[in-house]
């Protein structure tokens, strides 16, 4: 196959080997694992997954969003939504939601880019486009208000409906989380990559040398807000209900953003290594507080955490364990 | 009935004028702190909410009224701003904006969960004296507090206006922030302007607090948005300018106030948002930016 040789051209064969038995662990990890462990892993995935999403507008395209619960609230509301008003399957929804979600992205994208919105202010614009929004659907009856909009829990496993316990998620989640690393690989080493890494680092020098700066940086606010949607409706159906407090919360976008910038920004294995080491500590840090009853605890550790990271390991965590390890990965 | 809706509408933009200079004392603290050392401090508005609590614990253990207090917390807030950009925030000037942004986020998530587990999830507010009094002038009423509290933030804004214009060190930001390099050059210490720099911001947003107490209740939970309208107040105004920081916070008083009476006070961040969304597109240096920036 000239894809799949193109994917692993240049990656060593312990490398390979590494991930395939990776995978493997991932997929009989549920037998191994209790209820704890489990859930533990779907958050893990969940963020190595939206990540990766975001990972492709900033890490690659050099875009900072701080807006990305658009997307994914989006995503959740409207296959959510279908299903709840008119009985639509997410399978079918899903389309709906990601070309909501898209074209948002799109609306977003053009207006910043068209005006040539660069850093903070682009970053701005999305965080204002997402509170507007969260704000219209305080307001809005169809999606249930600021009340919610809650799915029905069912104890029967209907995978076409996506009702189902916690396996059924599981493995979704993991497919989409291998998707995604699978995709980015294969975006980085395309041409595509290649003018997105030439506009993070200098959009003007790559226009000069004839590059479709707006057009590029287009494709990668769409790609992420589709991948992002896929994510929402993913959670909508995970959680079985939808707040717009939460659904398109600063908050949510935030923690999108942490673990790639944690991991490091631009890398394949950054959101990953990003969501095993957040999601680790955020466990490690709820046991922990047990102790102290003070309210508040929990992210008084979280953001020292966080702190300490940004300071030591500025550049993220993954390139510095790749180094140690002896694996770096190219930084492209 | 039009006369009765004009007077409420009057109510309403004088009401939103008078918050609307607390919130211009409270966007100049971002402001200036942009306009010198291009750090964004997306911990802003915890840091507002840290010094209301400072003033409610002044008033709720040792009976000392916001206004008194508002120096000894701008003072604090000076020092510890000071230290703060010395010691955390300096390495991180001229990095990626990620990484500010993740540095200042550490540092929000600090702060806003201190408040937490030292006072509580609770709403606290200051029951001060002339809480029910008012002012008149012809048919509008001013509430006291809120007058007060706006007079003293116009207040500290022209200090810090003649501070900027007439003292040495102010001069000395301001050409450091002018042009880095040539501040340098003719001998300036540019790591202490700039750590002086965090101090006179972190000052203003304290006293903003301590305003901003006598006229909202206030819980850990209000650091995030105060952050974001802090944001929205100097794009809308424009970045870095003095100015356009205090006549943001006005516009954006006056339209939280107006929206509140006209559509639905849980709608007035809508306005404000739609406001922020329309100045980035078709004025992105703000209302009062020099443009070409």
């Amino acid at each position: 196959m000239k894809f799949g040789r193109r994917l692993t051209d240049g990656v060593p064969s312990r490398a390979l080997w590494g991930l395939g038995v990776l995978l493997l662990a991932l997929l009989v990890a549920p037998a191994l694992l209790g209820k704890y462990g489990l859930s533990v892993l779907i958050l893990v995935l969940y963020f190595a997954f939206v990540g990766q999403a975001w990972n492709i507008m900033m890490g690659f395209a050099g875009q900072l969003s701080l807006g990305h619960a658009l997307y994914a609230g989006l995503g959740g509301y409207v296959a959510a939504g279908l299903f709840f008003h008119y009985g639509l399957g997410p399978w079918a929804g899903v389309f709906v939601a990601v070309a909501a979600a898209a074209a948002a992205g799109a609306i977003v994208g053009y207006l910043g880019f068209r005006f040539s919105l660069a850093g903070v202010y682009f970053a701005l614009l999305t965080i204002a486009f997402s509170e507007f929004t969260r704000l219209a659907f305080d307001h809005w009856e169809w999606a249930g208000g600021s009340g919610g909009l809650f799915l029905k829990v069912d104890a029967t496993v209907d995978v076409w409906n996506l009702r189902g316990g916690p396996l059924l998620f599981y493995y979704l989640i993991l497919a989409l989380a291998v998707g995604a690393f699978i995709l980015c690989r294969a975006l980085l080493e395309s041409r595509l990559g290649r003018y997105w890494l030439a506009i993070r680092e200098d959009a003007e020098a790559a226009q000069a040398v004839g590059v479709p700066v707006l057009r590029c940086k287009m494709i990668a606010v769409v790609i992420s807000a589709s991948l992002t949607a896929l994510a929402g409706v993913w959670n909508a159906f995970y959680y079985n209900n939808l707040f717009p407090e939460t659904a398109f919360a600063m908050g949510r976008s935030i923690e999108i953003t942490l673990a790639p910038i944690i991991g490091g920004l631009g890398t394949l294995f950054g959101p990953v290594v990003g969501a095993v080491v957040l999601t680790g500590l955020g466990e490690a840090f709820t046991d922990a507080s047990e102790y102290f009853h003070i309210p508040g605890m929990k992210q008084i550790f979280y953001g020292l955490a966080l702190l300490v990271i940004v300071i030591y390991r500025p550049a993220g965590v993954w390139p510095w364990l790749a180094d140690k390890l002896g694996i770096g990965e190219r930084r492209p | 009935m039009t006369s009765d809706f004009l007077l409420s509408l009057a109510q309403a933009v004088t009401k939103g004028l008078l918050t609307g200079m607390v919130y211009g004392l409270m966007a100049l603290g971002l402001s200036v702190i942009f306009g010198v050392m291009r750090v964004v401090n997306f911990a802003h508005g915890e840091i507002m909410v840290v010094g209301m609590y400072l003033a409610w614990m002044g008033f709720e253990y040792l009976q000392v009224s916001p206004m008194l207090s508002l120096p000894v917390i701008a003072a604090l807030f000076f020092v510890a701003g000071y230290a703060l950009q010395s010691t955390l925030i300096s390495p991180f000037i001229g990095r990626p904006e990620h990484q500010q942004f993740l540095l200042l986020l550490a540092v929000a998530i600090l702060l806003v969960n201190g408040c937490l587990a030292i006072a509580g999830p609770d709403s606290r507010s200051v029951q001060m004296d002339s809480q029910f009094d008012s002012y008149e002038l012809g048919p509008l009423v001013f509430d006291a507090v809120r007058l007060h509290a706006a007079l003293a933030a116009v207040a500290i804004a022209g200090l810090l206006w003649l501070f900027f214009t007439r003292t040495r060190t102010g001069k000395s930001i301001r050409a450091a922030a002018d042009n880095n390099m040539g501040a340098l050059v003719v001998g300036l210490d540019v790591r202490r302007l700039y750590a002086f720099t965090f101090g006179v911001g972190a000052a203003c947003v304290g006293a903003a607090g301590a305003l901003m107490i006598t006229i909202i209740p206030v819980t850990p939970f209000l650091a995030a948005e105060y952050t974001l309208l802090a944001f929205v107040i100097v794009i809308v105004g424009g970045l870095g300018s003095m100015t356009g920081a205090l006549m943001g916070g006005l516009l954006i008083g006056v339209s939280e106030a107006v929206a509140g009476l006209l559509l639905q006070p849980s709608l007035k961040s809508m306005v404000s948002f739609g406001i922020l969304i329309l100045v980035l597109l078709l004025r992105p240096q703000g209302l009062f930016g020099k443009s070409g920036t």
